[in-house]
């Protein structure tokens, strides 16, 4: 990709202002350009890029960390045994930049950047749970995905991935009383004080079983009366190692786990898995193809807006709009089963296209549904949107401003809420969504009913995008004829040692992509959705690492709940539309 | 010995009916909330799944009997039951019929509220043995939410005490011969009907309840029989309101042709499928936005009606 202007200008800024030794550029097959720096020089040269920079990255888009010990291709890249990448984003330039710092040893430290960003807070901490990197400075670090008893670092690469790698699972007692303990309710573990003056707090545990948590979170509630004082959600509960397990499946057989991800948006992520694999090998999408992304896409946005809608109606009480937008749903999911073979979990995008072409007679179904939602919409705004004890509710509740949004690292509605008119599709557009007319609906008070109306919005528009998918699907082929993409033509085989012997490698092993990097972002449902993948030149990736929308926004729930009551807490979480699996991965 | 043996029977019939009731609403009301969501609802055990209500009774009442260990057990115990008395003994004041009463009180209406107060303590009880954080919050939600909307619901009946010039529910229901009183208590009605439904705590007063955020609130910690109590107290709430609204508002038994206890039957049964209507509808306020509601515009407004009322009848009197 290329480095665009203003951000070429700013690396060259900060060249000059930081360079010297362990200052070097890495070439990428895809994403941000790349920029290596000292370990010692990194706090400063985040805050120069962050603020003082002439054309500044204000957002902590990603921060992640990488085991370089037994990667073998590692051109134009300084030595170290872990890499930290810190993944930034300017908005009003729809620009990115990666800065990564080598670190050493088997126990590398770096310096914590949670004074810079407040949302570094929880990658950190990630990132000394995956990898044992210590951050000195960081205000609580301890473990966020794995259990607070859980020996050695997931991700490290001497980390077995297989329980059948590990020794059986025994219980003696000493270890269930560690365990017991590790359980026991401490609030100086949460960070929270137990009074203040004369109040006594009271402490609610809120989840992991919960009706209103939407699925596996916990939050502890420190109160005053129903007053929230502080709320410290606790993660993990939904953790499946979907990063480890990427480093052991093929690329090709990596895209169904993705699909478990953000599980209510379906396609939407495959589509940044499989555009980053296409990145670094090189593959074009043909037309159609990305025509039938862009509509798979939209459907699913929709039927997770429907999700959504439904909770977020039942979270502030109202009991049947849910049961309304389900059997919408229903609908989209008989034409994506109908298209894809399969409802919430389709695993239907590939390598260099979609696994099959559209079946006869697809559009009918779809062109039933353009028609039939519009009228239900309206009907819905009605009884939830117009509701007075609905508006009382989400009014001026979990408000945040745009500046906040962009130092918390919010994406998709949530940003739009706050006025700002961005969207990854429209910003930078991808599979083509440059060729398709929609509006970006955006809100004024960042608060929870305005949240609530950008989605609500967004479904009519992605409406209008699926019907401009179905009046002008091009023909053509629904994958690409690339060698990485596609098995080899099946009558060379027969008469050519060479392309049968590919044809029995790819058919084992699936494609072997060549060693690189390459980072893709889509909009998806919640925000932005991106894959960072690295191949060392091996049938599977290196490191993969999954940037979910959904993890920066919960980290924002002590900020913006603080003052709030009980059931406004619910009315916030529902507003942010979250996915636990999205959290965790 | 004739007039005991009629009353015994009234009495039965009476707390059968009563407990039959509600124990149908059950059914009633998932059948409607199906009806208005776009599903079936229970519809596979007997003839249009009727028999649904006795599977439900057969399966709570073969549950554990459990006390949590943490709980004080002897008023874990009693709460249930202090939450149905109350309600069961005001079914005793209400004339169905000529001649059909349980008492004839000549205070029947103050009965009523006196007891509507005591059940208050059922649900603060109930909160306050579980000895759970969640219980505790829905019944101090319970107790200032009843304690408010009991205020301006006495005060939302004197209007029609004073155009009956009586608190027998029997002299108010002949009273209206003429003309029911929610002409001229227009007013007076919607706000007990409003003060109705917090009594019963449904939504959208279901605060001490409110599943999506306080769990189950008071009754979190019950199970089997004893959480059926608190079900079944739920269901023979409402009933009594909607046959409060009939009988204060809407003339009793009063109408043409048919027999009178069908005629109330019908008015009631049309107030019971409106309060099923609107817990389909309704959005859940919270706490506080509740309780300003009930204290600055529901209390002025019953203050109003009590004020302009007694005008007019000193005025035509």
């Amino acid at each position: 990709m290329k480095v665009q202007e203003s951000s070429a200008d700013a690396l060259a800024a900060a060249e000059q202002k930081f360079g010297g030794p362990g200052f070097t550029r890495q070439q990428v097959q895809g994403g941000p350009p790349v920029i290596w720096a000292p370990a010692d020089k990194l706090p400063q040269l985040l805050r120069y890029l962050k603020s003082e920079a002439g054309s500044p990255f204000p957002m902590l888009y990603n921060l992640t960390a990488i085991d370089e010990r037994l990667r073998s291709h590692r051109r134009d890249q300084p030595e170290g045994d872990f890499t930290l990448a810190y993944h930034l984003f300017s908005l009003d330039r729809a620009e990115d930049i990666c800065v990564k710092t080598a670190l050493k040893g088997e126990s590398p430290a770096a310096q914590s950047i949670v004074n810079i960003w407040p949302a570094a807070n929880w990658y950190e901490r990630e990132a000394w749970d995956m990898f044992g990197i210590v951050f000195n400075g960081h205000p609580h670090l301890r473990r966020i995905l794995m259990p607070p008893t859980w020996e050695g670092h997931p991700l490290r690469k001497e980390h077995p991935a297989r329980a059948t790698e590990m020794e059986p699972y025994r219980l003696p007692e000493a270890r269930e009383e560690k365990e017991e303990q590790a359980l026991k309710f401490r609030p100086e573990d949460w960070g929270i004080s137990r009074r203040h003056g004369d109040t006594d707090f009271l402490f609610l545990n809120v989840g992991p079983q919960h009706p209103g948590t939407h699925g596996l979170l916990r939050i502890v509630l420190q109160l005053d009366g129903e007053v929230i004082v502080d709320a410290v959600p606790d993660i993990g509960y939904h953790h499946r190692g979907a990063e480890k397990m990427g480093e052991r499946q093929t690329w090709h057989t990596y895209i169904p786990y993705t699909d478990r991800i953000d599980y209510l948006g379906g396609v939407l992520n495959n589509l940044p898995y499989v555009m980053a694999v296409e990145q670094l090998a090189g593959i074009e999408v043909p037309e159609r193809a990305q025509v039938i992304r862009v509509m798979l896409s939209e459907l699913f946005r929709i039927a997770s807006h429907l999700v959504w809608y439904g909770t977020f109606a039942q979270d502030v009480g109202t009991m049947s709009p849910v049961f309304y937008m389900f059997t919408d749903r229903e609908r989209l999911f008989d034409i994506i089963a109908a298209i894809c073979g399969d409802r919430m979990h389709p695993n239907w995008f590939r390598i260099g296209g979609v696994a099959q072409d559209l079946p006869r007679g697809w559009d009918a179904g779809v062109r039933d549904f353009l028609a039939y939602l519009p009228r239900r919409l309206q009907e819905y705004d009605r009884i939830v949107m117009q509701n007075r004890i609905f508006k009382a509710r989400t009014k001026g509740i979990g408000a945040y401003s745009l500046k906040e949004a962009v130092e918390w690292g919010v994406t998709g509605p949530g940003l739009r809420a706050c006025g700002l008119e961005w969207d990854l599709r429209k910003q930078r557009p991808y599979s083509g969504y440059d060729q398709f007319e929609f509006d970006i609906p955006t809100a004024d008070a960042g608060d929870c009913y305005d949240r609530a109306a950008v989605r609500v919005a967004e479904i009519s528009q992605s409406l209008r995008i699926i019907s401009q998918c179905v009046e002008n699907m091009p023909p053509g082929p629904y994958k690409a004829g690339h060698p990485l993409a596609a098995p080899p033509p099946k009558q060379r085989t027969l008469a050519d040692i060479e392309t049968l012997i590919t044809h029995f490698l790819q058919a084992g092993w699936g494609p072997v992509i060549p060693p690189g990097e390459a980072t893709a972002a889509v909009e998806a449902a919640k925000g932005i959705n991106s894959y960072y993948l690295i191949s060392d030149g091996g049938s599977g990736p290196y490191r993969l690492r999954i940037r979910t929308p959904s993890f920066p926004h919960l980290q924002m729930i002590p900020f913006i709940s603080g003052g709030a009551m009980i059931p406004d807490l619910l009315a916030i979480l529902g507003s942010i539309d979250y996915v636990l699996a999205d959290v965790d991965r | 010995m004739y007039s005991a043996v009629i009353s015994l029977i009234t009495i039965f019939g009476v707390i059968i009916a009563a407990l039959s009731v509600s124990a149908g609403l059950i059914w009633l009301e998932r059948r409607l909330l199906a009806l208005w969501q776009d599903r079936y609802g229970p519809n596979r055990v007997g003839p249009f799944g009727l028999l649904q209500v006795l599977a439900d009774m057969i399966k709570i009442l073969s549950k554990e009997d459990w006390v949590p260990p943490f709980a004080d057990a002897a008023v874990f115990v009693v709460a249930p039951a202090a939450i149905i008395v109350p309600v069961l003994l005001t079914f005793a004041i209400i004339t169905y019929a000529p001649g059909i009463a349980v008492a004839d009180l000549n205070i029947g209406l103050l009965f009523f509220l006196a007891m509507s107060s005591l059940a208050v303590y059922g649900v603060v009880l109930a909160g306050w043995a579980s000895d759970s954080k969640y219980s505790l919050l829905g019944s101090m939600r319970a107790a200032a939410q009843m304690l408010s909307y009991e205020v301006f619901m006495s005060l939302s009946l004197m209007g029609v005490v004073m155009l009956a010039g009586s608190f027998d529910l029997k002299n108010i229901v002949e009273a209206q011969k003429g003309l029911w009183y929610v002409v001229p208590q227009f007013s007076g009605m919607l706000i007990f009907l409003t003060a109705g439904i917090a009594e019963t705590r449904r939504l959208p007063f279901d605060l001490p309840e409110a599943e999506g955020e306080l769990v189950a609130g008071f009754h979190a910690e019950y199970s089997g029989m004893k959480f059926a109590l608190f079900f079944v107290e739920e269901y023979l709430g409402i009933t009594l309101i909607s046959v409060l609204i009939c009988v204060l508002f809407f003339g009793g038994w009063q109408g043409p042709l048919l027999p009178p206890l069908a005629w109330l039957a019908i008015k009631t049964l049309f107030f019971i499928c409106f309060f099923i209507l609107l817990r389909a509808t309704f959005p859940r306020p919270r706490y506080d936005q509740l309780m300003s509601f009930g204290w600055k515009v529901m209390l002025p407004l019953a203050l109003l009606n009590l004020v302009v009322t007694g005008g007019i009848v000193l005025a035509t009197r």
